[in-house]
């Protein structure tokens, strides 16, 4: 069974907090499940599946869908992998209504590391000394930017790609964060900016990562007769994929990800190539996350990502590939360390025409959405989603 | 500069055997005894057929650099890396022993054993 338009995204939001010193996790949740219930023109009493990840407080699903009040709900998803996790609900929740489990399913991320002093990038992380293979590495002091960072240097070793290059990709996301009044990083860089910036883990620099924000963000997914019904422009789910890549008992290789395979399935669903995409929503943790991706997705051939990305190339109205028209996790918003949520929703504003006029793209009718969850190559999910206007 | 303390692994009765080699200085690499593979990281289940018949064999502790990253956000600094085994297996280790400037990737290694803060060995690897 494919899903190909067989679901609809009908609301989303954006918390607009980059700092919520002042509310809880799961009032977060709430207000954008609010928002993206507004947007769409629906009710809580309208809600009957829903969806979240790790960053949910208590039992997940159990204990939102108890504090949000949702009484009609029959179809639930927890899957947590990392920041993937919302773009894989995607698929899940397009699923299940394709399946005719159910009709509306709310999809919710939030958290709060910036109020809570989180060293989500620099801090030695420990999956739990349960986890087999925690043992075997979290004694040397794997941390989010020096695993990511162990990539870009092997991606350096074999193709040649330069710091350089991955600084091009910072650029882009400042450009297009400059129009956005709610991004955390809203002044425009250049890659001398990006490569003077101080080293955090060789190869990476400073302003080759994320933002480490608060907030939140929702989605809602709708069957395709609650999307008829409804005034709001709704766009169509036309393809989902999802893989894990792992350690793969010790043959590592961290030079592609797991979007060899998700991106392929999502292509194949939707019936179109990388070339018929006119947005791309990309998981940017870091700039070398943004580089292997694009290659594994199809943009380019693999090892010459770098030239791809560079001179501008992701930058909306002069590249042939524009990406993050938010700014993206690099510039605006990376809430609870997990980016996936996010980038579904600008590629909705780009499907429905309301991207910031300065980096809509113009006609935009195919766009792409890719989540990145855990960490590069080792223990990773990958999540791609292919998004399409009505018409497309 | 001192090095950075390395914390103690957390053992379990899966891996108890392996931290028992490591303190006798050996590295011992866990190998499927259907397939004849070796495979990382240690672990009672092939990976390859899951079944239980999984053998030891002793590494021979050398290898060169896949991948490495100094930390410099972290002080002390440390260099974290990984190593691709001549057993054909690669695994995350530190670097020490060494000016962190000088390793490159493909640079040969050699295994050495650090104490971690509890005393128990654990492998890591300098320059050959």
């Amino acid at each position: 069974m494919h899903t190909r338009g067989k679901a609809f995204i009908a609301g989303i939001f954006e918390h607009p907090t980059r700092k919520a010193v002042d509310k809880s996790v799961a009032q977060l949740h709430a207000e954008s499940a609010r928002g993206a219930l507004e947007d769409a023109g629906l009710s809580v009493e309208d809600v009957d599946a829903y969806y979240c990840a790790g960053d949910a407080p208590g039992l997940g699903p159990l204990s939102m869908i108890d504090y949000m009040g949702l009484r009609n709900v029959r179809h639930m998803d927890a899957t947590d992998v990392g920041g993937s996790s919302y773009v894989l609900h995607v698929g899940h929740a397009a699923q299940a209504v394709a399946a005719g489990k159910c009709k509306v399913a709310l999809i919710t991320l939030a958290g709060r590391p910036r109020s809570e002093g989180m060293a989500t990038g620099t801090a030695p992380r420990n999956y739990g000394d349960a986890s087999p293979d925690v043992p075997f590495e979290f004694i040397y002091g794997p941390t989010v930017v020096n695993m990511y960072a162990m990539a870009a240097r092997r991606h350096m070793h074999e193709f040649g790609t330069t710091s350089e290059q991955l600084a091009w990709i910072k650029v882009a996301a400042s450009h297009h964060a400059q129009h956005n009044e709610h991004a955390m990083l809203r002044q425009v860089v250049t890659v001398d900016d990006v490569v003077a910036s101080p080293m955090i883990a060789d190869p990476l620099h400073r302003l080759d990562c994320c933002v480490i924000s608060d907030g939140g963000g929702a989605f809602v997914v709708v069957a395709p007769e609650i999307a008829a019904s409804l005034k709001r422009e709704c766009v169509k789910v036309l393809g989902c994929g999802e893989a894990p890549k792992n350690l793969m008992s010790g043959q590592v290789d961290l030079t592609y990800t797991g979007a060899r395979w998700s991106g392929t399935q999502a292509f194949e669903e939707a019936g179109v190539a990388p070339g018929d995409i006119d947005y791309a929503s990309i998981y940017d943790s870091f700039t070398i996350t943004v580089l292997e991706t694009i290659e594994d997705l199809g943009f380019c051939e693999k090892g010459k990502g770098g030239a791809f990305v560079a001179d501008g190339n992701l930058i909306s109205g002069t590249g042939a590939l524009p990406f993050n028209t938010d700014g993206g996790g690099l510039c605006n918003n990376h809430p609870m360390n997990r980016g996936g949520l996010t980038k579904v929703l600008e590629a909705v504003r780009q499907l429905r025409g309301e991207a910031h006029p300065a980096v809509q793209v113009k006609d935009c009718r195919l766009a792409l959405a890719h989540g990145t969850g855990g960490s590069i190559g080792t223990r990773m999910g990958s999540a791609t989603t292919i998004l399409g206007r009505v018409d497309a | 500069m001192s090095a950075r303390k390395i914390p103690a692994p957390p053992a379990n009765v899966e891996n108890q055997d392996f931290w028992e080699a490591c303190n006798e200085g050996r590295l011992m690499l866990p190998r499927c005894g259907d397939t004849g593979k070796v495979f990382w990281y240690p672990r009672k289940v092939s990976p390859f057929t899951l079944s239980g018949n999984v053998e030891t064999v002793e590494a021979a502790g050398t290898g060169e650099i896949y991948t490495y990253s100094i930390m410099r956000r972290s002080d002390p600094q440390y260099a974290i890396g990984y190593v691709r085994l001549d057993e054909g297996i690669t695994m995350m280790t530190n670097f020490v022993d060494c000016d962190f400037e000088s390793l490159a990737v493909g640079m040969k290694v050699r295994l050495v054993f650090v104490e971690a803060e509890s005393g128990q060995k654990v492998p890591c690897f300098t320059p050959a």
